[in-house]
């Protein structure tokens, strides 16, 4: 439909180009989330990498035994979640930005998605192995 | 949209240089975008060497000193001359602004570059088509709404600090010099209102006697009327009149998340 528009191949006057299929009455959610887990992230990212770098060299077992304290088993998920969430919001609007055709677009941000949960799914299930 | 080159028949070729006339001392050359849609060549940029001891001090004078006496074909919209019609917006030297407001001393490199708005379809020359703009303004409804008919003996009132809250927004003068400087405009203009549309909007919905506040919020809260402002900043940079598009988006971004919460 985009397309369409942008390459002049309708007669559809200007304000019913413009009005299109009118609003989607969404999208709030979607900008607010990216706010609210880029904010998260702050204070989770930089206490994953001090965590991380005071781990360099430590043995096997004592990374294990690190991953499956309570809190730090707790403040992993909470960072793999909203890393996730971020990343898929992110790169949606990426995607929304520069993709011309609308299968594009719709593939692209359902497999980001896909791709982004699967990840997620996988690094909680590794840290959910160790604490539980 | 992205799109990263130009279609062949749009690439700009050099163009003519028309030379000062003999005995001018204080020389400026002009290099004007040029296209007529007429002659199915392509665009081309034309030199106008202009003795700056006759030319008045703004872009625009040169433009219509050019116009009356070297070239009457040079073709561009001006009206007032003095930054309040919003006819003569073009980008001049890689920024979008106001040929009447830009003073030709503020260049320093030799020619001052002239081109059409940017990413717009160009009707002749410097007149780019804004008929995309104009009606994505008329779907915002930019006028004032409400049900409460007006005091029979008087105008609708506003507290001082109400009326303070239009400051800022009621200057815009329509250049559209902001909308046609944006990155994310320029891709998804079709569906993207873009800052100068969305700066119209907030100025009623932040009018205090306009009672279709909600209405207004709910035609805007869309993934790309709205969400496609990625608070880039270009419109504050290149506003000629010294507003700031963003920041009108970003309180209506606001107000979305309010009535969320």
């Amino acid at each position: 439909m985009a397309n369409e528009y942008a390459n002049n191949t309708t007669m559809r006057s200007p304000l019913g180009r413009v009005r299109g299929l009118g609003s989607a009455k969404g999208g709030t959610h979607h900008w607010w989330m990216q706010r609210v887990t880029s904010i998260a992230l702050l204070p989770l990212t930089i206490w994953f990498a001090l965590s991380a770098a005071s781990l360099a060299g430590a043995s096997y077992e004592t990374t294990v035994a690190w991953i499956g304290r309570p809190w730090n088993a707790v403040l992993l998920l909470a960072t793999i979640g909203l890393s996730f969430h971020h990343t898929a919001a992110g790169v949606q609007v990426i995607i929304e930005d520069y993709a011309n055709q609308e299968w594009v677009k719709m593939g692209g941000i359902l497999a980001v998605k896909a791709i982004c949960v699967l990840l997620a799914l996988a690094s909680a299930l590794a840290v959910l192995r160790i604490a539980v | 949209m992205a799109t990263f080159t130009l279609p062949k028949n749009s690439t700009i070729q050099p163009g003519k240089t028309h030379k000062a006339e003999a005995g001018a001392k204080n020389v400026k050359a002009f290099k004007i975008y040029r296209w007529d849609p007429d002659s199915g060549e392509n665009p081309r940029t034309d030199t106008y060497e202009i003795d700056l001891d006759k030319c008045g001090p703004m872009v625009l004078d040169a433009l219509i000193k050019i116009k009356n006496e070297v070239d009457t074909t040079l073709t561009f919209r001006r009206s007032c001359r003095e930054g309040i019609c919003g006819s003569c917006s073009m980008n001049i030297d890689g920024l979008n602004t106001l040929a009447c407001l830009k003073p030709i001393d503020d260049n320093v490199s030799g020619e001052v570059k002239i081109y059409p708005l940017p990413h717009m379809p160009v009707v002749k020359d410097l007149v780019p088509d804004l008929s995309q703009l104009y009606a994505q303004l008329r779907s915002v409804e930019p006028w004032l709404k409400s049900e409460t008919p007006p005091p029979p003996d008087g105008e609708r009132l506003q507290s001082k600090d109400e009326r303070a809250k239009l400051d800022g927004l009621w200057e815009c003068i329509l250049c559209f010099c902001c909308s046609t400087a944006c990155p994310s405009y320029w891709w998804n203009g079709d569906r993207y209102l873009g800052p100068a549309v969305l700066l119209q909007a907030y100025r009623w919905i932040a009018d205090s006697r306009d009672e279709a506040t909600g209405e207004r919020l709910d035609n805007l809260q869309d993934p790309f009327r709205l969400y496609r402002c990625h608070t880039i900043m270009n419109c504050a940079r290149t506003c000629p009149k010294g507003l700031n598009p963003a920041a009108a988006i970003g309180k209506i971004k606001q107000m979305m998340v309010e009535r969320e919460t």
